[in-house]
């Protein structure tokens, strides 16, 4: 799954105006900006607010699935649903791991998630409540995921462009996983049908809004655009997945809950209400029904963890001991 | 020739022994000591879901009145499971979960090779695709325990506790009952007995290299083959059998 539009990045910078636009060349060429490349600090500081930002995304993003495994109610249901939060660990391990080339640490990172100080994606501040919700959430938050990753791709900063690819590939499997859910729930009883309403209501708007603020709003979209960290803006973004999304619905025979939904010939595109944004800003600033439950699900693994995390270490340390020590003696 | 009835009885037992692993192992998942742990374990998890399949699918082949995978996985009442009691028993730190997989992986690890000369050639087909799966299980398992059993003092007496609670659970893995027996003459199944004292060896070889041993057990309990659980099934059946149980006979 994905984080949101980068939220409060400072991409503030103090070198060189010739350092810079040597920089920006390099960007405006479409060279890929790797690892051990002289970088601006801001474009540095971004990446690593966004690329972990997006692991944080993964790794919370199980819980919500996660909590739907013991449920599931077929057994081949139940290994798809299991391999594919799997898979989401899996994309937070190499989003992790290309932050880690930009000089900071899992540790440090985790830390920052645990305490707060870093963001995850919103969406997951939305509960799971029945399993017509994992449909939902496959179909519309993987695909609205997918829209910002597949931009993503050609992202300047390379460890974090060849992930996405990765990534995005079974991200697609997953949308068709989840649509074929929902589409397995529409052509069942009413009871299946019902359930698989209420969960487009609860999940449409909660996934609109992870394309993040309007662009008016976005204060430091500008110049990540500039520096091809981020290739298209965050309603560009939020109305192709519209455009794609709404036939989708109607072939489910799904109603989109939004009453002002239309499509306007002139743009070639929908219409649509604007997003709640006092409930956007609600639920990234903290209240949304989820957000205490989930980092306290993150932290309690966490300090239930250490004493393993801990012992793998001392046992690690040992080893190197001995082996240090059977060197030494050969010596 | 083989009793239908008594095949389709072994198979729903082997099938129910890794299902209810299976899903106490997914109950880690985003909730494990390292990320790491999250992948291995659901990893683990979805190998044992796979046998599950393989083996129920089986059983419904066999018994032949129409129930599929997943009316035999999910619509029995808890005394007609036949799992094993130490499947079924809750994950408790990681200690504990890791001390039951290795104990349960060494034993299906020598189990399925067994099976791997069975006269039924279904089940030796799903016994060389488990095999290569259980082996990682098997080093999966044996590493922690090693790194628990020798890592710090907290690590080491978790250890010690965890082997003291699942110790009296391994008796039952090699119990011939009258369906084992009766499947071992057939030569479909195995003669658990002659597993157990390579598995005493190779459980023997792991605590030793971790410092650690296995406790002096007075009494093993028992009781799973027969559908005597533990009062921890009826809870894990409860959350698995949820969507089946509230919406009856529905495609999903």
């Amino acid at each position: 799954m994905y984080s949101q539009g980068l939220i409060g990045a400072d991409g503030s910078t103090v070198e060189t105006e010739e350092f810079l636009e040597a920089f920006q060349k390099r960007v405006d060429a479409e060279q890929k900006i790797e690892p051990n490349d002289p970088m601006p600090e801001g474009y540095r500081r971004t990446l690593v607010r966004q690329i972990s930002q997006h692991a944080h995304s993964e790794i919370v993003g199980m819980l919500p699935e996660g909590n739907w495994i013991t449920r599931a109610p077929t057994l081949r249901r139940k290994a798809a649903l299991l391999a594919k939060v799997q898979d989401e660990g899996g994309h937070g391990l190499y989003l992790y791991s290309a932050a880690e080339t930009l000089g900071v640490s899992r540790e440090e990172l985790t830390d920052q998630l645990l305490t707060g100080a870093a963001k995850y994606s919103s969406i997951f501040n939305y509960p799971a409540l029945t399993w017509a919700d994992i449909g939902a959430i496959g179909w519309l938050v993987d695909g609205a995921a997918i829209m910002n990753q597949i931009a993503l791709c050609r992202c300047s900063y390379g460890p974090y462009s060849r992930a996405m690819i990765r990534i995005c590939k079974e991200e697609s499997f997953h949308q068709r996983q989840g649509y074929e859910i929902l589409l397995t729930l529409c052509r069942g009883t009413d009871a299946q049908k019902k359930m698989a309403q209420e969960a487009v209501n609860r999940i449409w708007w909660p996934a609109l809004m992870m394309f993040g603020p309007h662009d008016s709003a976005s204060t430091h979209s500008d110049q990540s655009m500039h520096w091809k960290i981020k290739r298209f803006s965050n309603d560009n973004l939020r109305d192709k997945f519209v455009n794609a999304t709404v036939p989708q619905a109607e072939y489910l025979g799904l109603t989109v809950p939004d009453p002002n939904l239309k499509w306007n010939e002139e743009k070639q595109g929908y219409d649509y209400s604007d997003i709640d944004w006092d409930e956007f800003w609600r639920v990234v600033k903290g209240d949304g029904i989820c957000n205490r439950d989930r980092i306290k699900a993150r932290q309690k693994a966490h300090r239930e963890g250490a004493w393993v995390r801990e012992a793998a270490l001392a046992f690690a340390e040992k080893r190197a001991g001995a082996a240090d020590a059977a060197r030494t003696a050969a010596e | 020739m083989v009793d239908n009835n008594l095949l389709f009885q072994y198979l729903l037992r082997l099938g129910d022994d890794q299902q209810i692993l299976s899903q106490r192992l997914s109950e880690w998942c985003g909730h494990a000591p390292t990320l790491e742990e999250d992948l291995a374990l659901a990893n683990i998890a979805l190998d044992l879901l796979g046998q599950a399949r393989s083996l129920y699918t089986y059983a419904g082949e066999v018994e032949g009145a129409g129930r599929d995978e997943d009316q035999l996985a999910f619509l029995r009442y808890e005394n007609e499971y036949t799992n094993a009691l130490i499947v079924e028993r809750p994950n408790g730190d990681f200690a504990h979960t890791i001390t039951r997989q290795l104990f349960y992986s060494v034993y299906m690890d020598l189990h399925w090779n067994a099976l791997l000369s069975s006269k039924d050639e279904t089940v030796r087909a799903i016994a060389a695709k488990a095999v290569k799966e259980v082996d990682y299980h098997v080093r999966h398992a044996a590493e922690w325990v090693i790194r628990l059993g020798q890592g710090t003092e907290e690590s080491h007496q978790r250890m010690v506790e965890a082997l003291e609670e699942f110790a009296i659970y391994t008796g039952e893995l090699f119990e011939m009952d009258d369906l084992a027996q009766q499947m071992f003459k057939a030569g479909v199944g195995v003669d658990l007995t002659l597993l157990r004292p390579e598995w005493e060896q190779q459980i023997a070889a792991v605590l030793g290299e971790a410092g650690l041993r296995m406790p002096e057990v007075n009494w093993m309990q028992t009781g799973g083959r027969s559908g005597e659980h533990t009062e921890h099934l009826g809870h894990l059946l409860c959350e698995l059998q949820y969507m089946q149980r509230a919406y009856p006979g529905m495609t999903w």
